[in-house]
This record gives structure tokens, C-alpha cells and sequence, in this order.
């Protein structure tokens, strides 16, 4: 099964420190390369370069800034492929953000393309 | 059909399903992880089984007989639902299980140690747990929960629907956690069994026949888990724990329907054969390396049981049985039965100043057995005026009527001995 780890974090300090924890997060991302069961992932720039897009009555609205306002946003996020769930909460254990901010698991709904 | 067959089959059928359901809902559900479609396909063949048994006969062994049609069902039901693609694998290797299950004709395995497992997962709401192992492994309706739970029978079924449906699309895994995960999460199977139990429990009058029957459906799944997981202390622990508490049931309100407390029931009411079964189980789990909450509290239920032979509860065990469980759970509720047990090896007085020690009053203020407890060493050291306010929060706070009528002849009992404390 395929899940996405969503980490939320305290977006300024993540920012302010991203140089001395990039090490420990690159090697959070190897050791799930390594099991190989790694699907994806990507870290996020700081939240002030958000930018929220909504269509209502076929007008669309842009607007500068995140959807929800709060302090832990969402800083990065990792797909992996694992047997259960059991599994997918072993790996989030180990994201070095689990211990700063949360991770969410969430298991992806598969898409089926037409054709 | 002759009605007498029809009968028969019926209560073959009844025999199998209060036996086997547990079972065949956890291997059904093993694979696809998808509990309410292994209930469909089982409530199918629990039908079909009704409709063939009696021109057929009943097969020798019904648990395969039931396995091999829910199973042909679920392959009906995922044809039906799934595409093509991802659904021939599946297909194929359930119908290789029909195959293997038909051709050895051994017995069913018994999976339901891991359904429990699935049903009291970390990621599975607490309050949602109990309910949910009752309905899977017992086959209780959502009715019959809901009204055990006192939650209405529609919001029940919600509920259970939600956890079954997380169960499967989070992929929450059907097995026995590894040694290392074990005991915490064996802990959350013991407390949801727990819970039902306690549910039947508290409804001392026996009035209310479902609630009653919960209780005993907590101590068949404590069993259950005590037979599979036997070199588990806590699995033991619980079952001892249920089983004395279960002794005492009748015990517990006199010919009027009046609360009697622990310490005033007539030993001769207790089940003797109940409280043999809990000091043998509680023995085996004390021999087994490590101890927890629930060894500890069947030690003490053990300790009270004795007056029955000696005449009076063990007091000096149970207090040094409550410091250890202090220490392990830090529980004010514990703290309380600590105090009490002073009070009875060392005096009201010190008692008193043990339940004045709890550190946490505010958290106090509105529990009634605290104010109980205060109440009864209060007018024990003769301190009738704040045994007596102590008496009325007490009753202020209490939910049964019973303990309630108890509670008020304790009170007006302290305006006639107001210048003779009886301790």
C-alpha cells in the first residue's frame, strides 16, 4: 500500500534552520531509498511563498498566503509503498520532524486513468 | 421441510456461528483487511448454510462447510465491485485458498487473536475498540451494543462502520505485534475486553439482561486471549481479575435490591467455583517473569476472597499490593483503595492522612469515591461534622440510586452516634 507522510512543522524555525538539519533529513530519505520502499518526496519552501487559488463562479481568485493560518504547516511530505500500516508508522517514528513537529500517515487513494 | 429438522439445522447453525464467528470473520477479513464485507459474505453463507443443511445434512465439519461459501461470496462480491485488473490476482489467489482449505479439510486456524489486534490498534478511536471487537469476534448487532453502551443503535452502527472502514483503507494490518510492540499493544486488546466487561458489570441489579450478558462475554474473551496468548501475565491477569469480580456479582445487592459494599457481603453468596477458577489463573500468571495492573488487582480481589475462609480480608497484602500498583500507575483512584487499606492496618487516622496526601485535589473534587472514602474515615475518627459534609458531596456525586439510599442511611446513621465513634 501506498502512503504519504505528511510532516507539519513550525514553519519559521524550519526555515531559519534547514541548513543544519538537511543532513539528518537526507539521510532519513536514503535509509527509505535503501529499504526500498520509496516512492517520492519533496521538502517545501517556507510558507510566505504560498499562493492560494480558489474558483468560485467561474471567476478564479488568487490571493497571497497560505489556505489556514497556523503555526505548524506543512513543511515536506514523502510517498512510500509498504505492506500495512504498521509499517508506514514505523517509518514516520523515524522522520527526524516526528520529534519536532507531527507527521501525518495517510494512505493514497489510487487513481484509475481512463484508457 | 419437517419443522423438527428445520429446528435442528437452526440450532446447528446457532451452535457453529456463536462458536466459530470470530474465527471465520478473521481469516475472511485477513487478506482484504475488509471487515464488514467478510460479515456480509459470512451472514450469506450463515443463510445458505440454512437453506442446504437440512436437504444435505450437516457437513462434518461446518467451520470449512461456512469458510468455503463466504469465501466463494467475496469472490462473487469483489467481481462485482472491482475492475478486472487489479482484481484477477486477488481472485486467483482466494480461489487457490478455497482449493487449499477444501483439499486439506483441517481444522479452521484461528486467526482472531490478530482481528483483536486490528480492532484495538493505537490508530483505531479508544471508545470505538470494545464495541468493535464485541461486534467481530461475537457477532453482536449494532443494536444490541449500542444499547450495552447506552449510545442510541444508529449512531452505534456509525461508529462501527467508520472504524471498519479506517481498518481497511489505513491498511491496518491483521496480526500479533512483535514481542518488542506486544505488551503495549496487548494492553489496548485487555482494555477494550476490559471495558465490555466492566460495561455488563456495572448493572448490579441484573436488570437490564443485555448489559448482564456483557459481562460474560468479557470473561469468554478473556479466556479466549488467555488460551491463545497463555504465557502472557496481563492476558492471565484479567481473566482472574474478571473472574472474581464475576464471583461476587450477586453479592453485591442484598433481598431489597440495596448496595452492599466489598466489605459487608456475605462470603457465602460468593461463586466458589468462579473464585477457584481466578486463584488457579492468577497462580499461573504468577509464575510467569513480570507483573502489571491487572495481576496486581486480581491480587488484591484475591486478598479480599479469603475472608471466606478466614473470617476477614487480608488487609496488610492489600495495602502493600496498592503501594505497588501506586507505583505503576500513579492512579488516584488507586491512591483511594491505598488509603482505605491503611485505615484498616494503621487506623482511620492514618488513612485519612494518606487520602489528605493526594496530590492532585482538583482533579478529586467531583469524583465520588474520594469523597466516599473521606466520609467513611472521617466519621470513623469521630469527626462528625465533616463526615458529614464529606457524606453529602459524596451523595451529590453518585449515579446509582442504590449506593445513593446506601450513601443517606450512612449519613443520618452519624447523627446517632454522634458521641460514640466506633473506631
Amino acid at each position: 500500500m501506498k502512503y504519504m507522510l505528511l510532516i507539519y512543522e513550525d514553519d519559521a524555525d524550519r526555515v531559519a534552520n534547514m541548513d543544519e538539519r538537511m543532513p539528518n533529513c537526507a539521510a532519513y530519505a536514503q535509509a527509505m531509498m535503501k529499504a526500498g520502499i520509496y516512492v517520492g518526496g519533496e521538502r517545501l519552501r517556507a510558507i510566505g511563498s504560498t499562493t492560494t487559488v480558489r474558483v468560485t463562479d467561474g471567476k478564479t481568485r488568487v490571493v497571497d498566503g497560505p489556505y489556514a493560518e497556523s503555526k505548524e504547516q506543512l513543511a515536506g511530505f514523502h510517498v512510500i509503498d509498504v505492506p500495512d500500516l504498521d509499517t508506514a508508522l514505523a517509518w514516520a517514528a523515524r522522520c527526524p520532524s516526528a520529534s519536532r513537529g507531527v507527521v501525518e500517515v495517510r494512505p493514497v487513494w489510487p487513481t484509475q486513468l481512463p484508457g | 421441510m419437517e419443522p423438527e429438522r428445520e429446528a435442528a439445522v437452526r440450532d446447528a447453525a446457532e451452535a457453529v456461528a456463536r462458536r466459530s464467528y470470530g474465527k471465520l470473520v478473521a481469516l475472511l477479513a485477513a487478506r482484504t483487511r475488509d471487515v464488514a464485507g467478510a460479515e456480509d459474505a459470512l451472514a450469506d453463507a450463515f443463510a445458505a448454510a440454512i437453506a442446504d443443511w437440512p436437504a444435505s445434512g450437516i457437513p462434518k465439519n461446518p467451520e470449512a462447510w461456512l469458510m468455503t461459501v463466504a469465501r466463494r461470496k467475496q469472490i462473487d462480491y469483489a467481481r462485482r465491485r472491482r475492475s478486472r485488473l487489479d482484481a484477477d490476482g486477488h481472485l486467483r489467489l482466494m480461489a487457490e485458498e478455497i482449493e487449499a482449505a477444501a483439499a486439506a479439510e483441517s481444522a479452521v486456524p484461528d486467526e482472531r487473536l490478530s482481528l483483536m489486534f486490528a480492532c484495538a490498534h493505537p490508530a483505531i478511536d479508544p471508545g470505538i475498540r470494545a464495541p468493535l471487537i464485541l461486534q467481530t469476534i461475537l457477532g453482536f448487532d449494532a443494536a444490541t451494543i449500542g444499547s450495552a453502551f447506552l449510545v442510541s443503535p444508529a449512531t452505534m452502527a456509525q461508529r462501527l462502520v467508520r472504524a471498519k472502514s479506517k481498518i481497511r483503507e489505513a491498511g491496518i494490518p491483521f496480526h500479533v505485534p512483535e514481542r518488542s510492540e506486544l505488551p503495549g499493544r496487548l494492553e489496548a486488546v485487555l482494555e477494550a475486553i476490559y471495558a465490555a466487561f466492566a460495561e455488563g458489570w456495572s448493572d448490579p441489579a441484573g436488570t437490564e439482561v443485555r448489559r448482564r450478558n456483557l459481562a460474560e462475554e468479557g470473561i469468554w474473551l478473556g479466556r479466549l486471549v488467555a488460551s491463545l496468548l497463555p504465557d502472557e501475565p496481563e492476558a492471565l491477569g484479567l481473566l482472574a481479575l474478571m473472574l472474581y469480580a464475576q464471583a461476587r456479582r450477586d453479592a453485591r445487592r442484598d433481598a431489597q435490591g440495596e448496595y452492599v459494599p466489598l466489605t459487608d457481603q456475605d462470603p457465602s453468596l460468593w461463586d466458589v467455583s468462579l473464585i477457584e477458577e481466578a486463584e488457579a489463573v492468577l497462580a499461573r500468571a504468577s509464575a510467569l517473569p513480570g507483573s502489571g495492573r491487572y495481576q496486581l488487582e486480581a491480587a488484591v480481589q484475591s486478598a479480599h476472597v479469603v475472608r471466606r475462609l478466614t473470617g476477614h480480608s487480608d488487609w496488610a497484602a492489600i495495602e502493600r499490593i496498592y503501594d505497588a500498583l501506586l507505583a505503576m500507575t500513579s492512579s488516584p483512584v488507586v491512591a483511594i483503595n491505598r488509603a482505605i487499606a491503611i485505615a484498616e492496618t494503621r487506623g482511620a487516622a492514618t488513612g485519612l492522612e494518606a487520602l489528605d496526601a493526594l496530590a492532585d485535589p482538583p482533579r478529586l473534587a467531583n469524583y465520588q469515591p474520594y469523597w466516599a472514602a473521606r466520609a467513611g474515615l472521617l466519621e470513623r475518627t469521630g469527626a462528625v461534622e465533616d463526615a458529614d459534609t464529606a457524606y453529602e458531596r459524596a451523595i451529590g456525586l453518585e449515579s446509582d440510586p442504590a449506593v445513593r439510599r446506601f450513601l443517606q442511611r450512612r449519613r443520618s446513621q452519624l447523627r446517632c452516634t454522634r458521641n460514640s465513634p466506633s473506631r
